[in-house]
């Protein structure tokens, strides 16, 4: 047990060795640091002076060790743009961007469970298949798509709802948070409905599908042969097995949700880490671009590891293959 | 059966673009700006040289939709058999030859899988625009796509050969043509590789739709086709500002194409995955 969590421990380390290799070489190659500290209006002789002290004429192995340094202190580079420490930028901003995702990943547990057991209970009604059709089409429909949509319906059309922007925040110990005023509410909505169809389908159907196995297993019979209540047995001994699976799924697909995060963002002008990201490229902001890849890759692997260590203590099968 | 009809319907369409489409949009002479933002000819406004209407420079909208479902179909299609070419012989050089290459590049498709596709598209796109200047990125933007997308998705295609190789390896046909003294490479190539195709030809459709997402999603985030030559996700991207002021069929147009062009794929990867392998349970 203890070598699958090493083991584990040691994968999530190389990865995110990797990343910060790509994330140094995209700031090596393509950034220019000197640029993003002091601006365009400063003589070539005076660069040369900089570029030396801030020791970026020594050999690449060198640099690339002393930005591993910095990294692991918390000293991502400095944003040019908002002349500001890039993690403290990003920092800024990942509130907004943590909001959506919790609010999306509450509206995706409250649907999709109750959807799918309903489907996998009675699959042969017209509900059902209402459902089952509608999340075929939401998985071709590209997020950005359905976000337009509905601002126009509840935005432009019925007015019901605004389309863009947080709405005010309320700052607590500096997290900015739209929780708890109704404006910020009301522009939380459409945003996370958005989200959320990126993954519903995916959701529904998986926990539709692992009650349906479940359902057909020997000791669900033997609960029906007993003549317990039906719900007993649908809620307290079914569903508790579709449980794990989910979970798991769920764990690795809330990295994904970050990063359609971006493309949410996007269309509702919301200011959280997706937005900035977008906008550093469009600045060419490299020092922003590293730091994002670089957090968001943090929170990738960490989230990955913890799934994969709960499901190797949940799941014996996965230590012992492991193991070979 | 319905969709294999409609995706031939498409696929005609884009291919006979030039033939088909009422006006040419690639050739600026053709359209005006006065024209710009002309509503669906059954609308109060519309006209009837400009069917579905125009858009923000004045092309018309049936004609670029046309040409973009062209390129979407193109980087789709070009995309996926970039990553079956390379996660088809990562796959069977790792499964069959085994050892520490093997461990070397399933450990890199571990380590790409852990990160999201989408997010290795972003920056490999980000990365090229940086690099490359956004003039020649446009020039270059179809092929770099397809890169971009295939590199994005390799590790999928290289790991469901290498189960299939891994399965293959030890039968006794194998063993027989080692004995014969046939090369490693023609083993490979000329006798386990067909016995793996059928994976990878379930998987490939699935990805034909996930690529064309993939390129729509980067199109309107600005990291895809330009919108001189615009794709369904460009015109997408160009009609949202227009949303607020009425013009909504320059989004509502090419994204219904969209929708359709990928839920027909989808479809069709369903129907082979049941025709193919009726073992396979539908998750």
């Amino acid at each position: 047990m203890f070598a699958f969590i090493v083991r584990r421990i040691i994968q999530a380390i190389i990865v995110m060795l990797v990343i910060g290799l790509v994330g140094f070489v995209i700031q090596h190659q393509i950034g220019d640091p000197v640029r993003d500290l002091v601006g365009e209006r400063v003589t070539p002789a005076e660069r040369a002076v900089i570029r030396d002290r801030l020791g970026l004429n020594d050999p690449a192995y060198i640099q690339y060790f002393r930005f591993v340094k910095n990294a692991c202190q918390g000293d991502l580079g400095f944003s040019f743009f908002y002349k500001k420490p890039a993690l403290e930028v990003i920092v800024s901003k990942a509130p907004a961007t943590i909001e959506l995702v919790i609010v999306t990943a509450i509206i995706l547990v409250v649907v999709s469970i109750p959807a799918g057991i309903y489907s996998a209970i009675y699959p042969k009604s017209w509900i059902s298949r209402i459902i089952m059709a509608a999340s075929t089409i939401g998985v071709a429909m590209p997020v950005f798509l359905t976000a337009i949509a509905l601002i126009y319906f509840f935005g432009v059309e019925l007015n019901w709802l605004p389309s863009y922007g947080r709405g005010e925040t309320v700052s607590i110990w500096g997290w900015e948070s739209g929780f708890f005023t109704l404006d910020g509410l009301t522009h939380l909505i459409l945003p996370s409905i958005s989200l959320s169809t990126i993954m519903l389908p995916l959701f529904i159907r998986l926990v539709r599908a692992e009650m349906m196995e479940v359902l057909e297993t020997e000791y669900i019979k033997f609960a029906w042969a007993k003549g317990l209540h039906r719900r007993r047995v649908w809620y307290l001994h079914a569903f508790k097995n579709t449980l794990l699976p989910v979970i798991t799924v769920f764990g690795v697909q809330v990295g994904i949700l970050f990063a359609f995060t971006i493309l949410t963002e996007t269309v509702f002008q919301w200011q959280g880490m997706g937005f900035m990201f977008l906008e550093a490229v469009e600045r060419s902001d490299t020092s922003l671009l590293v730091a994002y890849l670089v957090l968001v890759g943090v929170i990738f692997v960490v989230v990955n590891t913890i799934v994969d260590i709960v499901y190797g203590l949940v799941n014996p099968m996965v230590r012992i293959a492991g193991a070979k | 059966m319905a969709s294999f009809s409609v995706l031939l319907i498409l696929v005609c369409i884009s291919l006979l673009a030039p033939v088909i489409a009422p006006y040419n949009t690639y050739d600026t002479a053709t359209f005006d700006i006065m024209d710009a933002e002309t509503p669906p000819s059954w609308m109060a406004g519309g006209s009837e040289m400009f069917m579905l209407g125009t858009d923000i420079q004045g092309r018309d909208l049936l004609s670029t939709m046309i040409y973009g479902l062209r390129i979407s179909l193109l980087i789709g299609v070009g995309a996926v058999f970039f990553q079956a070419l390379v996660g088809i012989a990562v796959g069977l050089i790792s499964g069959y030859l085994g050892g520490r290459l093997d461990s070397l590049l399933m450990r890199l498709a571990d380590i790409q899988f852990s990160i999201p596709y989408l997010i290795v598209a972003i920056f490999a796109s980000a990365i090229f625009k940086l690099a490359f200047g956004i003039g020649r990125y446009e020039d270059l933007a179809v092929v770099l796509l397809i890169i971009i997308i295939g590199l994005s998705q390799w590790p999928h295609y290289a790991r469901t050969v290498r189960a299939s190789v891994l399965g293959e390896k030890n039968k006794e046909y194998v063993e027989a043509a080692r004995v014969i003294g046939i090369s490693n490479r023609q083993i490979m190539l000329r006798h386990i590789l067909p016995n793996t195709m059928t994976p990878v030809l379930v998987i490939s459709t699935i990805q034909v739709a996930n690529a064309i997402m993939s390129e729509a999603a980067l199109s309107f985030l600005g990291l895809g086709m330009p919108i001189t030559k615009p794709s369904l996700g460009s015109l997408i991207r160009a009609g949202f500002e227009y949303i607020f002021s009425g013009s909504w069929w320059i989004t509502f147009f090419p994204g219904v194409l969209l929708v359709i062009v990928v839920l027909v794929i989808l479809l069709l990867g369903d129907w082979l995955r049941d025709v193919l392998n009726p073992k396979l349970y539908k998750g």
